[in-house]
């Protein structure tokens, strides 16, 4: 099934949560935060927060910025 | 014989529940590697540094993460909201940045540099939607540093939506020009602080050099924030000990008291006793 990441489509297992697709991209999940559909996911939900097929995710980190 | 000089000491800037020691507030972008940022960075002698929240680069594993270049038991990590053009992106952008600060258990998750731009070659504020995201964070309990010009009508409409600091630019962002109008800064500081002389007022935006630092500082100003003028100096690790300087030199001057300007000369020597016929 495929989910919209960064506005990139990309394939995942049906089932895949949260948590095992920021281990599959390997990020540090402490260095990040998730948009999930528009609505932030907590850190805390990652690994109970199953992926549905059109999903529309948004992982951000920090960079240099004045 | 000597004694011990008597100089008040300075408390240090409070902003929010912020105790900051330096009044030198430093952007973390633009440098050419995380080494001469990580330099620059302590150099300045700073203790908050400012950063952005941007997507993640999926593809690009070999590239390191700014968060590996700082020391964030050091830095008190000032998120912000740049490159948003509406209210509803940069209160989102907010609340991500919040949530990255909260997993990095770094003090600064609780405050925003609020920056709600209207145009991409000016890079100045939109006034109607700062107002509005500012009103928005504050409820969402976050304490908001609102990136503003130096209008002081809009200053004071921030402070009165519950903005913590208000953060007037000197000139637009990056460009260098210093502080272009005093006059509205000096106007900022009397309608924020008149009633409420705590209450921070930081330059943020258009330093180009020490001086533009001084005098900022000279004003009344409780900070500044630069970044560009660090990170593209020729030699940006001088430039941060410059600016470390020209903070300190400027608050210094400012609490001192500078002598009133006067058109004509007033000797420094005596004018009594001098040798010669000619003395007047």
């Amino acid at each position: 099934m495929f989910v919209q990441l960064n506005a990139q489509r990309r394939e995942i297992s049906p089932g895949t949560h949260l948590a095992e697709l920021i281990r599959q991209l390997e990020l540090n999940p402490k260095f990040l935060a998730v948009e999930l559909n528009g609505e932030l996911c907590p850190r805390d939900e990652h690994a109970s927060t199953v992926l549905n097929e059109g999903d529309e995710l948004e992982i951000v980190t920090l960079v240099g910025g004045g | 014989m000597s004694s011990e000089p008597s100089i008040t000491a300075d408390p240090p800037l409070q902003i929010g529940s912020h105790t900051l020691h330096s009044r030198l507030i430093v952007g973390t972008g633009k440098y050419d590697t995380l080494e001469q940022m990580q330099q620059s960075l302590d150099l300045s002698g700073t203790d908050c540094i400012t950063v952005a929240v941007r997507r993640e680069r999926l593809y690009d594993p070999t590239g390191r993460n700014l968060l590996d270049a700082i020391d964030l038991g050091r830095y008190t990590l000032l998120p912000n909201t740049a490159g948003c053009y509406n209210a509803k992106d940069a209160v989102r952008t907010a609340k991500l940045g919040r949530e990255i600060l909260l997993g990095l258990e770094n003090r600064g998750a609780n405050w925003v540099k609020l920056e709600v731009l209207a145009d991409t070659k000016t890079l100045l504020p939109d006034p109607v939607e700062t107002l509005a995201a500012c009103e928005q964070l504050v409820a969402a309990g976050f304490e908001v540093l609102c990136y503003t010009t130096d209008d002081p009508v809009i200053a004071k409409r921030l402070k009165s939506v519950g903005a913590t600091a208000v953060m007037p630019a000197g000139s637009p962002i990056g460009s260098g020009q210093g502080i272009l109008n005093p006059n509205n800064i000096r106007i900022c500081l009397e309608y924020l602080k008149g009633d409420d002389p705590t209450y921070p007022v930081i330059v943020d935006a258009g330093v180009g050099t020490a001086s533009d630092v001084a005098m900022a500082m000279e004003l009344g100003v409780d900070g500044v924030l630069l970044n560009t003028a660090i990170a593209h100096a020729k030699d940006p690790l001088r430039m941060a000990i410059a600016m470390r300087y020209a903070t300190e030199a400027g608050r210094l001057a400012y609490l001192s008291g500078r002598i009133p300007r006067r058109l004509y000369a007033s000797a420094s020597s005596p004018e009594e006793g001098v040798v010669g016929s000619d003395a007047k």
